[in-house]
């Protein structure tokens, strides 16, 4: 059971410069972010805050806004894509 | 110069003046931040009225360290007095700002000018976007007199016309099967790829700067006033707050002296996550999947949401929302009372100052500007099987057996 996860480039000063990464064993969001947030330092205070996510990240799942699922609670089964992306993007 | 930097308008935090459109460190937007302490209202006025009849007389307040020269302008477009429209809503002075009268036909025209000009800038040879439609059609205009290469991203399911006058440019338009936000999801992570200007994703804070000449000209043609209360079609979100911090700088400057007008944000009901945000008092907006035939407002995912909600509330204004029958009728009312035929962004922010008016939230004394960003030979559709011809053969018996006998001559 494996999760893929996407991270944007603004993230990758704290992946090490991943730009793809895998996470085990997570069943929901925001398990795998849990997951995240364990492997690399400073991750949590980026994107996170109150326990939930800052108001400009947008997280998907297999291409799917996360607010349209379960939030944080949205299920991820093996083979999943989660993408990580800022908000600011787009419009008039 | 007034140029300074990029900050973060959550945190602060600096950065400088490159391709960088989110803080790492919050994720929040960066905007451009200038200091116009330098800036003299009297010497700043004579130099704008000296200056060409484009945006670029407004280059003090653009980020740029000298004018550019661009080969398509944008625009010094009318504010025309409409008073018919006025009476039939019982107002007492409405102005109308018609930016369908851009090169292409939208207010667009001033964003991408600005996006592509700092694009040249930084040695860019490929410029992107993702699009409802009318940023598709600037796009691809201005970088086939830049003589720059594009990419324009749209939802596959966009209006002909706009899918039309995009791709005569000569672009590489590229339709996309999924609605705006997905349009957008992808060109966010396509601009994380490819060292492309993406205008309204990595070249965001710079594009997002042209629409302050809206706010800049209104104040101009207004003999340098403001206006008491705006209406704006609210889509991002963007071009509302923007209009704001125009007059603020102005403001600031003492190019014009009063309190920011007040600001009154229009959606489609089909597609309003700000307005619903707005009655429903939070300070977020919930993502919704938009049903609607105002498609160039047609984004479910509002980046400026919170910022149009705080502007609305501040200001003593609101955001309303509008049926697509009302934004037909909002067409209607605009073309038949100013002349002035715009699409359907125009048919809801028309529709919105009707509903405020027959709400009476709009005092008689009130001088009222409202916005119409776009072109209504662009959405066609809307306006079809609303009106019928008089179908005569060509003599004047069928005329008159067709329209009545009329007064003698």
């Amino acid at each position: 059971m494996s999760v893929t996860v996407k991270i944007p480039t603004q993230l990758r000063s704290v992946t090490g410069g991943e730009a793809e990464t895998a996470v085990d064993e997570a069943t929901t969001v925001g398990e795998v972010l849990d997951g995240l947030y364990d492997r690399f330092d400073g991750l949590r205070d980026r994107i996170a805050e109150d326990g939930g996510l800052r108001r400009f990240v947008n997280v998907y799942v297999g291409g799917e806004d996360i607010r349209f699922l379960d939030g944080l609670d949205t299920a991820v089964d093996d083979g999943d894509e989660v993408t990580i992306l800022p908000a600011v993007a787009g419009g008039c | 110069m007034a140029l300074e930097a990029l900050k973060c308008k959550e945190c602060g935090t600096t950065y400088p003046l490159e391709a960088r459109y989110v803080c790492e460190d919050c994720f929040g937007p960066l905007e451009v931040a200038y200091d116009f302490s330098g800036l003299d209202a009297a010497e700043t006025r004579r130099k704008i009225q000296a200056g060409p009849q484009s945006i670029w007389r407004y280059s003090d307040f653009l980020p740029f360290e000298s004018q550019p020269r661009t080969a398509l302008a944008a625009g010094v477009t009318p504010l025309l007095r409409a008073d018919r429209l006025a009476e039939r809503l019982g107002l007492g002075e409405v102005w109308v700002k018609n930016d369908a009268a851009n090169p292409t036909h939208s207010f667009k025209d001033r964003v991408v000018t600005v996006a592509l000009a700092k694009a040249r800038e930084l040695g860019y040879q490929v410029v992107a976007c993702a699009s409802t439609g009318n940023l598709a059609n600037a796009v691809a205009a201005h970088a086939a007199a830049a003589g720059l290469e594009s990419y324009v991203f749209v939802p596959a399911d966009l209006e002909e016309q706009k899918i039309l006058a995009t791709g005569v440019y000569g672009t590489n338009l590229v339709a996309v099967d999924g609605n705006y936000d997905d349009v957008n999801r992808l060109c966010t992570e396509l601009a994380g790829e490819r060292e492309w200007a993406f205008v309204n994703v990595n070249f965001r804070p710079y594009y997002s700067e042209g629409s302050k000449t809206v706010a800049f000209e209104i104040a101009e043609q207004l003999g340098w006033e403001l206006p008491d209360r705006i209406v704006v079609p609210i889509a991002s979100g963007s071009l509302i707050t923007k209009i704001a911090r125009g007059f603020d700088e102005w403001r600031e400057v003492g190019l014009v002296a009063g309190e920011l007008p007040k600001f009154n944000g229009a959606q489609a009901e089909g597609c309003s996550p700000v307005a619903q945000a707005y009655e429903a008092g939070r300070d977020f907006c919930a993502p919704v999947k938009p049903e609607t035939i105002a498609k160039s407002l047609a984004i479910g995912n509002p980046a400026d949401g919170p910022y149009a909600l705080d502007l609305a509330r501040r200001t003593g204004g609101g955001i309303d929302a509008v049926t697509d029958d009302e934004i037909r009728t909002g067409i209607k009312l605009l073309a038949e009372t100013t002349g002035i035929f715009t699409e359907t962004a125009g048919g809801v922010t028309t529709a919105t100052l009707a509903k405020l008016a027959e709400r009476g939230e709009i005092g008689r004394d009130e001088r009222v500007v409202v916005v119409i960003t776009g072109e209504g030979l662009k959405t066609l559709d809307a306006v079809r099987g609303s009106f019928e011809t008089i179908d005569v053969d060509p003599t004047t018996e069928s005329f008159a057996d067709a329209v009545g006998v009329g007064a003698a001559a």
